[in-house]
């Protein structure tokens, strides 16, 4: 990797790959940033700091952060329970489990949307019983954590089978020969060795459920103030033409996706360590 | 303890890892589990373990003294376990993972802190390592980590140690010494001791019994001296140390190989029929002259003079090639040369009929 092989590249084409690839990166990611701040402080930072204060702003916030807040903690849950089973037992369908974690982002998330509104919607399948009981999910903010849960639900289960995968089961047999039960071996055994893997797994997936457009949009109703998050609040401020608004609060998810980002490096070093460390086990 | 597997299967989706097999071991006793990958050795030693469960069959039945234990869980069968990987956690030091087992103990029967900790040093003491009580065991070479996984083993006070290939994953060298180890640690604490193997001379030199198994069935349970010595079946014999076949026939009670009758190999059998011959390279003699009328004619192949033996390959007139090894003293006597005719004596041939030996 660090060009010291006799039969490297020539000179000139590392050189074009490069200023290529740089080039690339600026139109495609750099500039987009920097005009989503530049438009966004435009008329300076007064009119900043109101856009992102005014009423139905703090209620996107708001409510993207109870989104999140919500399905965030039960994927980290789901996930894990769902790559404990996929991993450390054998039993049948474990193929078809894994595929169905998969599914959230094999589907666009429109659909996914579409299916709770034919589920829960007025129309929906259980919409007279729903309604009846004065339960409202479609357009209100049940929905809204239903169909980010649903988005969100590969990312944790993703991370953590294959790290996992790597380091086996014996710890866990060695845990319970020794007369650990269950309960002890997952909490003194088996979470300190995937912890690196389910916070990467939580960070993903927490940047996604607040960044959900797709299938938040066909379940909110876009109702001001009320069903709106903030990518919908985005949305809804760039239509009205209100520039200074709309990118404000995308500064406010760019904000979010740089400091994800920060954290996944992070991450992602501690957690190829702890790959490593599982590898070397194996082989020494 | 004294452990009885009374007619133990088990079967997975496509074969069998083993076929009603039946064991008894004594208190005390230091028993190798011995054969080939596949055998059914690491399985019985899970079942064993109560990491797997055998088949559910009538007359099928492990017990722990005198007690059934098929259904009771891993608590309850109080083992130690050591894996072949070590199965370290990774995430404690090593003084963390030997005092893991009394951590865990429900409040009522745990030890107190101290207690604990004495324990500890006093294992860490046993297994020589107690200036590395703080490291991770990623930090220890693999020899100190089996030891750490020993004396983890043997912190809670196990009725049965069993090891699964514990020595597999080390240099020669190193699994030479954990051997003796091993050896020593069961005279000092006499623990029954089940030692998963696919190492004869592991086996042969750690061992109070060996139980040899292949295809999911045991082949020959006795001491190292009657496996090796008296082996049952074909397998054995192959098995345990180097061996040569020689292929025979039987012709009015006595077994031929080519022309050549063995001396002294009185056997039960119908003419024709054909007979497979063991004799391990030590048991070969060679002779300048014909020694006697059951010498078989045969040159020298190859000579391999470096080692406390002298190993000699010859070809016999039959077209077997046969390793004989000679003492230095009597290479000199004979002082053969490549492509020497010579001849060879069979002394204690293991015969064996082939329609007995599949």
């Amino acid at each position: 990797m660090n060009g010291k092989h006799k039969a490297s590249e020539p000179k000139w084409v590392k050189s074009t790959l490069t200023v290529v690839a740089l080039g690339f990166l600026t139109l495609m990611l750099f500039l987009p940033l920097l005009a989503v701040f530049a438009e966004g402080l435009r008329k300076g930072l007064a009119a900043y700091f109101a856009s992102l204060t005014e009423p139905a702003a703090l209620s996107a916030i708001k409510l993207t952060l109870i989104a999140a807040g919500i399905a965030v903690p039960l994927n980290m849950v789901f996930g894990v329970m769902a790559a404990w089973a996929i991993t450390k037992f054998k039993f049948r369908g474990k193929s078809l489990l894994v595929s169905l974690i998969d599914l959230p982002l094999a589907v666009s998330p429109v659909i996914s949307g579409l299916v709770y509104v034919l589920l829960f919607g007025f129309q929906g399948w259980l919409g007279p019983w729903l309604s009846s009981h004065r339960l409202q999910v479609i357009f209100a903010v049940p929905g809204i954590v239903l169909a980010t849960v649903f988005v969100t639900f590969p990312f944790v289960a993703k991370e953590l089978i294959p790290l996992m995968q790597e380091q086996g089961t014996e710890e866990e047999e060695a845990a319970i020969l020794m007369g650990a039960s269950g309960w002890q071996t997952f909490w003194r055994v088996t979470l300190p060795n995937i912890r690196w893997g389910l916070l990467y797994g939580v960070i993903l997936s927490n940047a996604r459920a607040m960044g959900e457009f797709g299938a938040v949009s066909v379940v909110s109703g876009h109702i001001r103030g009320k069903t709106n998050t903030m990518p919908l609040h985005v949305e809804i401020l760039y239509n009205e033409y209100n520039f200074v608004g709309a990118f404000a609060v995308a500064s406010l998810l760019a904000i979010l996706a740089l400091v994800t980002l920060a954290i996944k490096s992070v991450l992602e070093w501690k957690l190829r360590n702890d790959m490593r460390k599982a590898a070397l086990e194996v082989v020494s | 303890m004294k452990i009885e597997v009374k007619n133990v299967s088990k079967r997975f989706e496509s074969y069998t890892a083993l076929d009603r097999v039946s064991l008894s071991i004594e208190e005390g006793e230091l028993i190798a589990l011995l054969g080939p990958s596949g055998s059914g050795k690491t399985t019985l030693l899970r079942i064993l373990a109560g990491l797997e469960l055998p088949d559910d069959e009538p007359g099928s039945a492990v017990l722990f003294e005198g007690r059934e234990v098929t259904a009771s869980d891993p608590v309850e069968r109080r083992v130690g376990f050591v894996f072949q990987h070590y199965a370290l956690f990774r995430n404690m030091t090593v003084g963390e993972n030997i005092a893991f087992g009394l951590e865990v103990r429900p409040k009522d029967r745990r030890p107190t802190k101290e207690k604990i900790q004495e324990r500890v040093r006093e294992l860490l003491q046993l297994i020589q390592l107690e200036p590395l009580a703080n490291r991770y065991p990623s930090q220890l070479s693999g020899g100190q980590r089996q030891r750490v996984a020993l004396a983890r083993a043997l912190a809670i006070e196990p009725r049965v140690l069993l090891l699964d290939e514990p020595f597999g994953a080390l240099d020669a060298k190193v699994r030479k010494q954990l051997r003796q180890e091993l050896r020593q640690l069961h005279e000092r604490i006499p623990v029954t001791t089940i030692l998963v193997t696919h190492d004869q001379d592991e086996a042969l030199e750690v061992a109070d019994r060996i139980v040899v198994m292949n295809h999911a069935k045991i082949e020959q349970i006795g001491t190292p001296t009657e496996v090796f010595e008296h082996p049952a079946s074909p397998f054995v014999a192959d098995f345990l140390g180097n061996v040569n076949l020689f292929r025979g026939r039987v012709e009015g009670g006595k077994a031929f190989i080519g022309k050549i009758a063995l001396e002294g190999s009185a056997i039960e059998g119908p003419d024709g029929q054909s007979a497979q011959i063991f004799v391990r390279p030590h048991q070969l003699e060679i002779h300048r002259e014909p020694h006697s009328a059951s010498a078989i004619r045969a040159h020298v192949e190859r000579v391999q003079a470096a080692g406390s033996v002298v190993r000699v390959q010859l070809l016999t007139e039959t077209s077997e090639e046969v390793t004989v090894e000679l003492t230095h003293d009597r290479y000199r006597e004979l002082a053969i040369q490549l492509k020497d005719e010579v001849f060879v004596n069979l002394r204690d041939a293991r015969i064996f009929l082939e329609d007995f030996s599949i």
